[in-house]
């Protein structure tokens, strides 16, 4: 019964580190913050790719977006001075004409859907919401993965009747209607009362895109359909911030296209780019958004951890491991007198081998079920680690990089493979720098050993 | 029948330029039931000669016969299966392992067995059987260091004894005892010895001496005497 004998040699190693509990301990440290870091590493990387796959597959793996931006303030603001003499409200963003040339130039593409989108205060009755609304074609509901809870969606006729149809988000529709049945209601924005036709589904928020910071919630929608929109709402939206009102104008919001080929996605944005810098000139009024390359600022995190707290891990894992064979060392040399009584007893070299190499295997790998412990606990401790970044770091910087935001909306998963391949490491580590110090103790001449005082 | 044979034995240390001849050619024999005391002067070669009945160290020449089997040529692995099933060790300085209880130092001979190292309830009896046949059957939990210097020789004499050994070897076994507890313990091994047991025993003392059948008196690496003291004092 080997396992039997196994068991004896581990429980009786269990015995010889236990008489010293604090030294045992402290060397352990090493490997423990070692396996910790190895395990932290590996579910940070998991979260951020698991966290980019999520936003990919929201925002569509071979979706192209192009987005209107608000250009810089700077260069707003001397608009705005001269618009307000002459009466001319600043125009910028993405052009219908931006629409047509794209859906006509780009052969790489399966389809296209226009958007222009306002915020605004939706209102049934009394009851009032802050919502979104959309102006857009049938298509952009298949886009974005949006779902029907009741009615339908736009349709091309809404769009060619410039119908005064209107479909809400869940949210919007539990708000407004919290126990009618919107379908067949009017709703109304701004000046115009539009029929309800139909109800989404409520759908969790997408990733943040671009430049906005917050990821788009779809629940507080209203969609319209887009020549609806143009011939209620028009181009040109007032908007009244602190007491005086602003305008601008804008034709689309939003273009989002569907290549056909996953390797073509980067190319055509590519060539997006371009054609719309030829067009738009100067102004830094657009912005390009490529999903697939989400996953390649996902890998960038994944990397730095991985440098960072693979470094940590190494460098602990390494230390911990000299730490464990300079007190093997000193243990083997402390107990000189045991190791020539047992030698004596019929003990061979190897059997004396085993049994240090079996206190530096357990000594190690306690210390590693010690840090997959901690390890476990990672998630939390990330969730204290966010909480900082978000209120020191992020606070300070005035620019939000898309990294850090990356960051404090990631969750790391515990990678459950990780967790054996780690204690695995720990073992190893045991046995590697267990090695020297149970050789040496084999190696000692039993008639020395026993005259040792 | 021999428990053990030396033939023209020796041993010699290398010390750079320098030969220490510990031992200059040692014969002897030693029947089964044997119990010898080894007395001698300091640095005659007793604990030389006593590494090598106990299989700790290979002679420079001649032969040692433990039991049929020639030591000399064996290897280390089978060197510690000699110590392990036929030699058991009493120290002077008992020897007991610290972090060990009782019943634990008693075993750990079995743990070096190559054929069954397994403890079972046999084996398990056996070191209780041996415990309590040395008075510390009450004793079994306690650590090395809460027992007096009698006790723990005694522990090692069971563990001396868990393999069933050919022979015993002592080297000064009462060495650090007052005479009321090393007369316990030489009872012990005359006891032992009645009943068939080997027992060979390295002494200064002639009390002790006399309490085995014969003596060797070593002297400049060599058996100076041999002789026969009467034994006296049983109860
Ligand atoms: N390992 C050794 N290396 C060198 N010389 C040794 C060694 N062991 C014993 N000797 C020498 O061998 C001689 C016999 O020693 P030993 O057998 O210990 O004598 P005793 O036990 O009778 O006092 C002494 O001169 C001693 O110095
Ligand atoms: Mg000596």
């Amino acid at each position: 019964m080997p396992f039997a004998n196994t068991l004896r040699t581990v429980r009786l190693a269990l015995k010889s580190l236990l008489l010293h509990k604090l030294r045992s301990g402290l060397t352990m440290l090493g490997i423990v913050f070692g396996v910790f870091s190895v395990i932290a590493m590996l579910a940070i990387g998991e979260g951020a790719s698991a966290q980019a796959q999520k936003q990919v597959l929201s925002l569509g793996a071979t979706n192209i977006i192009v987005l209107t931006v608000k250009p810089p303030a700077d260069s707003q603001q001397s608009q705005n001075r001269g618009s307000s003499r002459s009466m001319q409200v600043p125009a910028y963003g993405l052009l219908r004409s931006d629409y047509d040339l794209l859906v006509s130039t780009l052969p790489t593409i399966s389809g296209a859907v226009r958007m222009r989108e306002i915020l605004s205060e939706a209102q049934y009755l009394q009851r009032t919401i802050n919502a979104r609304l959309v102006g857009s074609t049938t298509e952009y509901a298949e886009m974005n993965h949006l779902q029907m809870l009741r009615g339908r969606f736009l349709s091309d006729k809404d769009e060619a009747d410039m119908a005064n149809v209107a479909v809400l988000g869940a949210e919007t529709a539990s708000t407004l209607f919290p126990l009618e049945d919107p379908i067949g209601q009017t709703v109304q924005v701004r000046t115009h009362r539009y029929t309800i036709i139909g109800v989404m589904r409520s759908r969790t928020a997408s990733a943040a895109i671009g430049g906005s910071m917050s990821g788009q919630d779809f629940n507080k929608d209203i969609y319209i359909p887009l020549s609806t929109f143009r011939v209620r709402i028009g181009d040109i939206v007032f908007t009244r911030l602190s007491g005086t009102f602003m305008a601008e104008q804008v034709e689309l919001s939003q273009i989002t296209l569907k290549v056909r080929e996953m390797a073509d996605v980067v190319p055509t944005s590519e060539v997006v780019k371009e054609s719309l810098r030829k067009s738009h000139g100067s102004k830094a009024d657009f912005d390009v958004v490529v999903p697939l390359e989400l996953l390649r600022q996902a890998d960038q995190i994944r990397h730095i951890f991985n440098i960072v707290l693979g470094s940590i891990a190494a460098i602990s894992l390494i230390v911990g491991g000299i730490g464990i064979m300079n007190i093997m060392l000193a243990t083997v040399t402390e107990r000189t007198r045991e190791i020539g009584i047992r030698r004596a007893l019929g003990a061979r070299q190897r059997d004396i081998i085993s049994q240090f190499l079996t206190e530096t295997i357990v000594l190690a790998g306690s210390g590693g079920l010690i840090g997959i412990l901690l390890g476990l606990c990672t998630p939390l401790a990330f969730e204290g680690l966010k909480g900082i970044v978000n209120n020191f770091v992020l606070d300070r910087s005035s620019g939000t990089s898309q990294m850090s935001k990356m960051f404090t909306e990631m969750d790391p998963k515990i990678a459950w493979w990780s967790l054996p391949v780690a204690f695995g490491i720990s073992v190893g580590i045991g046995i590697i720098f267990g090695i020297y110090p149970a050789r040496s103790a084999a190696m000692m001449d039993p008639i020395e050993a026993l005259r040792h005082e | 029948m021999y428990a053990a044979r030396l033939i023209d034995l020796t041993k010699f240390y290398y010390l750079g330029d320098n030969v220490v001849r510990a031992l200059r050619g040692v014969s002897a024999d030693f029947p089964q039931g044997d119990f010898v005391a080894i007395m001698g002067s300091s640095g005659s070669g007793k604990s030389t000669l006593l590494n090598l009945l106990g299989a700790l160290d290979r002679p420079t020449s001649g032969q040692y016969i433990l039991s049929g089997y020639d030591v000399g040529k064996l290897s280390d692995d089978d060197l510690s299966q000699i110590r392990n099933r036929l030699i058991g060790f009493i120290f002077q300085s008992y020897n007991l392992i610290p972090q060990y209880t009782v019943l634990e130092n008693i075993q750990v001979p079995l743990h070096y067995r190559i054929d069954s190292r397994n403890i079972g309830s046999a084996e398990m009896n056996r070191c209780l059987d041996l415990a309590s046949r040395v008075g510390l059957g009450d004793r079994l939990d306690h650590r090395p260091f809460q027992l007096s210097g009698g006790q723990q020789q005694r522990v090692a004499i069971a563990r001396a004894l868990v393999n069933d050994p050919e022979i015993i070897l002592a080297d000064e076994p009462t060495g650090n005892l007052d005479s009321q507890t090393e007369k316990e313990i030489m009872d012990l091994l005359t006891n032992l010895n009645r009943e068939g047991r080997t027992i060979i025993l390295v002494t200064h003392e002639t009390s002790v001496a006399k309490r085995a059948r014969h003596q060797i008196v070593m002297k400049d690496g060599l058996i100076h005497s041999e002789g026969m003291f009467t034994t006296e004092g049983e109860k």
